[in-house]
């Protein structure tokens, strides 16, 4: 165990290498640079593999081949970046590839704000590619789950066989805190392809076991709709209803096992839900008006999205909830309870201050 | 007899139209690859999307049939993670020169120790017969119904100055040459590129007085001119008759290469 001073970006690649990462694809964008320049510096020395691509598109095909070879893989990107995954997030989704994909959320649309954070791809993450999928999104909110829940991505990865997307912003990013790093991080490894089932033939447990490639299983490998051989069936009706509601299922059945939240003043009968950096306003407002009355829950699991959080906070009359964007995750939320549940938007690249938190609340008690 | 020990036979029928020229490039393809001694375990044929991109689903070993334009990206990821593994990508025009040309083009510049064998129908296949890049001027397509008015992409000449090691040009008429050149372009270490010029009798021939299978075998046949005689008559400035093209050997050449076996 050691301690040590990182910039946020520096502290996800480093979790990155921790958790066995040996492929990186990417290409440059602010404000998640400092993730590929690390894992260029530490990659090559532990035997792995940095390519800088000549696009998005390229990264993430990259980190889907890199897959399928037996590499833990990942890419780190921000919103312009990120619109040009989508493409090939949809194939990782289909083709059941574990991959990990950073997003250091800036300011868009388009072009937007490259050096200013923002929450702005929340749904983007968890629909942006077509067709119907789930997938699971984590945010961090300091530089210490920068390296914990880039670890926990790699493993809900492999576990799940399903692209995972680390949602951080560029305040979380670029701000430097210390931290400790473990020696060793826990690690869930795939599953191989037992005797006797086909490729893409799902266990019990909704996920099929992975081959990789070279192991003599002749794995048929296509975004095509397929059958457990991995072989197209693009035409057949039940084919295609019957994958795509186990893509989805297999994330989404496991909503509440995957949730990972704090809970705080649960007696509250005003609750804070943030995730990301708004989470460090929230906590500097309980900090600041101490007595129970102010209730928190801090997400870090934010898809799929466990209602289960909110009877956490039976008494709750108002659910508020700060975003660096126009009301995304309250959306949700809202989806999920009669309870009335107030967004607190800011946008521009600045974070929520306590003072426009306090002044939220007192809007509406 | 080797397609035999390579084809993923309960994939058939494939989807081929009749007449298709792809499937004497994959036969040629499974031959050099069979010649080579490479086994089954340790070969991976990758491919993007189009007529051409589905040969890899009907080979009996690892495949990723990936997404449009992007094979060359999805081979760099797997070759360069696992150097021991042998990679084929099969692409087309469509899937290489237009949406995927700028993986091309990197593919080539990185050197990275693959052989891309290029099935150019001058046509979009799949989707019912529009223009490509490689579309020649004049030609019918859906999408150029007053003919093809846009200049044509030479895949060969771009590979070469994007840096390939090995670039070759043949057609679904010149079996013996092509296969040869496939062998090369696998032995070669480096970016390999073997465009094969393929009849599309469906949606080519039939708009271009072209049709019948034969008479496309032999347009192939009679326009195809050694890229040595081609480039002769090119700098004597010699007229070359019209829709002639070069085949044969356009660079063989061993800069330093990416992924390589150790």
């Amino acid at each position: 165990m050691k301690t040590e001073f990182l910039l946020g970006n520096i502290a996800c690649a480093e979790g990155a290498l921790a958790a066995g990462c040996g492929f990186f694809g990417g290409y440059p964008i602010t404000p998640s640079t400092e993730v590929a320049e690390h894992m260029a510096r530490a990659l090559p020395k532990r035997g792995g593999t940095f390519i800088q691509m000549e696009d998005e598109i390229a990264s993430m095909a990259s980190v889907i081949g890199a897959s399928w070879a037996g590499a833990r893989a990942m890419t780190a990107t921000s919103g312009p970046g990120f619109s040009l995954m989508m493409e090939n997030i949809g194939y990782a989704v289909m083709t059941e590839t574990p991959c990990v994909i950073v997003n250091i959320q800036r300011g868009g649309p388009s072009t937007g704000q490259p050096t200013l954070a923002a929450q702005g791809d929340m749904l983007q993450c968890r629909f942006g590619s077509h067709g119907d999928y789930s997938i699971v999104a984590i945010s961090p909110s300091s530089v210490q789950e920068m390296f914990d829940l880039t670890v926990r991505a790699f493993n809900i990865s492999d576990m799940l066989r399903i692209p995972v997307f680390l949602m951080a912003d560029e305040s979380i990013g670029h701000m430097r805190e210390s931290i400790t790093i473990p020696e060793d991080v826990e690690r869930t490894e795939r599953k191989g392809l037992k005797e006797g089932y086909r490729p893409f033939e799902p266990e019990d447990d909704m996920v099929p076991g992975f081959s990789v490639f070279g192991s003599g299983d002749a794995v048929p490998v296509t975004g095509l709709t397929h059958n457990d051989n991995g072989y197209p069936d693009a035409t057949n009706y039940s084919t295609h209803d019957r994958l795509v509601r186990r893509l989805y299922n297999k994330v989404e059945s496991r909503r509440h096992e995957l949730a990972d939240y704090d809970v705080r003043n649960p007696e509250a009968e005003t609750v804070f839900i943030s995730y990301g950096a708004p989470s460090r306003t929230v906590m500097q407002v309980l900090h600041d008006h101490p007595g129970g009355d102010i209730g928190h829950l801090n997400i870090r699991t934010v898809w799929p999205f466990s209602e289960k959080m909110l009877e956490e906070f039976p008494d709750a009359k108002t659910f508020l909830v700060p975003e660096m964007n126009l009301g995304q995750i309250s959306r949700e939320i809202q989806r999920h309870t009669d309870i009335d549940v107030v967004p607190v938007s800011k946008l521009g690249g600045e974070l929520h201050t306590p003072g426009e938190l306090v002044k939220a609340m007192g809007a509406v008690i | 007899m080797t397609y035999r020990d390579w084809w993923r036979e309960d994939r058939l029928p494939h989807i081929f139209c009749p007449g298709c020229g792809n499937g004497t490039i994959i036969n040629c393809t499974l031959e050099a690859v069979d010649s080579m001694g490479w086994e089954k375990d340790d070969t991976v044929f990758i491919s993007g999307i189009g007529c051409s991109s589905r040969a890899s689903g009907y080979i009996s070993t690892d495949s990723l049939h990936t997404t449009h334009g992007r094979a060359i990206p999805f081979a760099t990821g797997v070759k360069l993670t696992n150097r021991d593994l042998n990679v084929v990508v099969f692409t087309g025009d469509g899937d290489m020169a237009a949406i995927g040309g700028n993986h091309l083009i990197h593919g080539c510049r990185r050197n990275i120790d693959i052989t891309v064998i290029c099935m150019n129908n001058y046509i979009y296949g799949m989707t019912g017969g529009q223009g490509s890049p490689t579309t020649p001027a004049g030609a019918l397509t859906t999408t150029t119904p007053y003919g093809a008015s846009e200049p044509v992409f030479n895949i060969c000449d771009l590979a070469v100055a994007a840096g390939a090691n090995y670039v070759a040009r043949w057609t679904s008429y010149h079996v013996k040459e092509l296969r040869e050149a496939i062998k090369t372009g696998l032995e070669t270490p480096g970016f390999s590129l073997i465009e094969t010029l393929v009849q599309c009798p469906t949606n080519f021939g039939r708009r271009n007085k072209l049709r019948n299978v034969q008479d496309m075998i032999d347009y192939l046949r009679k326009n195809a001119m050694l890229v040595r005689k081609y480039r002769e008559l090119t700098e004597n400035h010699r007229p070359i008759p019209e829709g002639t093209f070069a085949v044969g050997e356009f660079v063989r050449r061993s800069k330093p290469a990416m992924g390589v076996k150790e």
